[in-house]
């Protein structure tokens, strides 16, 4: 009895073991092939994205050449001198203040276009497709618009100004008006990505919430405030996130339009980066602005995922 | 639910009052780019119309042979991306191995890192590698993104797992199941995503005007730049005309796309 016991037992172990190692095999092969399948996404985040960017940090503590080879090392003194410097500091109050000029503009335009375009009315896709329409222009074609709208002389602002009798404004010239003549391009060129995604965001509730509130007699306006709003803050919350991050990111109408200028009233800082970088090959004092850059989006994708998990409710 | 009839008339004027103000600069730039000099100059409603501003575009400066490098740069990009995103996506969903969940956060990482936070070093790296002035240099940095991985990852997820295990029994390999089972079926998912990998590379700036000294590959966005700077101010016709020539394959591509863009967009973005 105990004999024969045993050896079941045995047999049974052997077997046990044959599957360990059968499932091992399973799992290094999938290993090998999973590396296989990943190996060319992951080169190239190496090469063109990890790599430069300890490079960037590497380089904030360096003097360089124009071709952009470290000379001496300064340790933070790149940084010191940055957040001395007038220049920089008002580049980041404008980056900071146009900011606060395109998100809740954009945001607002693009909810109240979203709830107008979400009527169950006849030819409401035409609609759509022209609220999403600023989605396929261009940043470069984008600014070129609007730099005809903002000419002095033949420009569309200034001749209806001087039809109303009024004096033409330098709109791209005044330091008074250049950062937000820049922001209303930039929210009219943004408008289109937040209206889809807002959009999507009213069209997944739940129906029934409406319906429900409808029986109760309640307004369009109640029912906007009350249900439309709360259901929508995950999307919400989403879009003026990414809102942000791309006003930190812009540049491309700031090329256009004003070069940094007038005075450095519109120097945001990616164009900060570039003309540091790219006009004086001050490659190191550049890094150091890229940094900032960095952790200023690190934090807003931090608050993403922090903020946005709690809040997100799917059905 | 109908509404009442003076609350549509009421939405319609609203609708129709929003689109036009949204869509005025395009309206007007097409409208000017079909006015001549002397009519744009004294501010008047056009006289008559012509196309000789298209014609003075394509005159002045290369611009066809910028169209086909844009072309080309998006296509190849959009290209490239389709297949390492797919083939990322194929590994995190059908293939499980030790290491695979760091890879994965190294693939969210990897969104906190701005393109213009390593745009310095990528520059060096360009022209070390002598790729300045080339389309390997105006595309390959692009290929590989966390977005269009996570974007196909989601899709690959709802194809049933008991396929994957019966197709196994069957002998079918994972290469062989990528290409004939998992790529056609999220079909839909890769038309989404390569619509939106041709409309963010057509419309490409910062790294172009960096990468790019002679017109030889040069994009038309960079293109339209020049051509603006270097018209003089009594000119506007042939710059909108340019303008115009830049909008409009985007335009067609987001009329055809909006829907697909729109479903395939949020899935990726808030899941």
């Amino acid at each position: 009895m105990r004999m024969t016991n045993s050896t079941t037992n045995n047999t049974s172990n052997t077997h046990l073991l044959e599957i360990e190692q059968v499932k091992k095999k399973i799992r290094m092969n999938n290993f090998y092939k999973g590396m296989l399948f990943l190996l060319p996404s992951i080169m190239l985040f190496s090469v063109f994205l990890f790599y430069p960017l300890f490079r960037t940090i590497y380089l904030s503590f360096f003097l360089t050449k124009a071709s952009g080879d470290t000379t001496i090392f300064v340790g933070l003194e790149n940084y010191v001198n940055m957040f001395a410097s007038p220049l920089f500091l008002k580049s980041m109050k404008s980056t900071f203040l146009f900011v606060f000029y395109t998100v809740p503009t954009t945001i607002l335009i693009s909810l109240f276009l979203a709830v107008i375009a979400n009527e169950k009315l006849k030819g409401i896709g035409f609609f759509r497709t022209i609220f999403s329409s600023t989605m396929g222009v261009s940043v470069a074609a984008a600014s070129v618009l609007w730099l005809y709208l903002f000419n002095p002389t033949v420009g569309l602002f200034n001749q209806i100004l001087d039809i109303f009798g009024f004096e033409a404004i330098g709109w791209l010239t005044d330091p008074k008006w250049a950062l937000l003549s820049v922001s209303a391009t930039t929210i009219w060129m943004n408008i289109g990505f937040t209206f889809l995604i807002l959009l999507s965001g009213l069209q997944s509730i739940d129906s029934s919430l409406y319906e429900s509130a409808d029986i109760e007699g309640a307004g369009y306006f109640y029912k906007l405030r009350r249900i439309t709003i709360p259901m929508l803050s995950p999307t919400l919350f989403f879009v003026i996130t990414v809102t942000i991050i791309n006003a930190f990111q812009s540049f491309g109408q700031i090329d256009i339009l004003t070069q940094g200028g007038p005075v450095n009233e519109t120097n945001l800082l990616v164009y900060s980066i570039y003309r540091e970088a790219f006009v004086n090959y001050r490659f190191g004092s550049a890094s150091a602005q890229a940094i900032v850059l960095f952790v200023l989006i690190l934090f807003m994708t931090y608050l993403q995922f922090k903020l946005g998990e709690r809040k997100v409710h799917y059905q | 639910m109908t509404m009442s009839t003076s609350r549509k008339v009421i939405f319609y004027v609203i609708l129709i009052l929003s689109a036009l103000l949204l869509a005025g600069p395009m309206i007007l730039a097409f409208v000017l780019s079909l006015m001549t000099n002397q009519d744009i100059l004294t501010g008047n409603i056009p006289t008559a119309l012509t196309v000789d501003n298209y014609i003075r575009a394509f005159e002045r400066s290369p611009l066809l042979s910028y169209l086909i490098n844009s072309l080309l740069v998006s296509i190849v990009i959009m290209l490239g991306q389709l297949l390492l995103s797919s083939l990322a996506a194929y590994a995190f969903v059908f293939l499980e191995f030790k290491g695979r969940d760091i890879l994965f956060y190294i693939f969210i990482a990897t969104l906190m890192v701005p393109f213009e936070v390593s745009v310095i070093p990528n520059f060096h790296l360009i022209r070390d590698l002598g790729w300045i002035d080339s389309y390997a240099g105006l595309t390959i940095p692009f290929f590989a993104t966390a977005f269009g991985t996570f974007l196909l990852r989601q899709n690959f997820k709802q194809i049933p797992k008991e396929l994957r295990e019966a197709s196994q029994i069957a002998g079918i390999g994972d290469v062989k199941y990528y290409l004939t089972v998992v790529l056609p079926v999220a079909k839909s998912s890769l038309v989404t995503f390569g619509i939106y990998g041709f409309l963010s590379t057509w419309n490409m700036y910062l790294w172009p005007l960096l990468a790019t000294t002679n017109d030889k590959v040069r994009t038309v966005q960079i293109g339209l730049k020049q051509l603006q700077t270097q018209e003089q101010v009594n000119e506007w016709g042939v710059i909108m005309a340019g303008a115009v020539i830049v909008i409009i394959p985007t335009l067609i591509l987001l009329f055809f796309g909006q829907k697909k863009l729109q479903k395939g967009l949020t899935e990726g973005a808030l899941k």
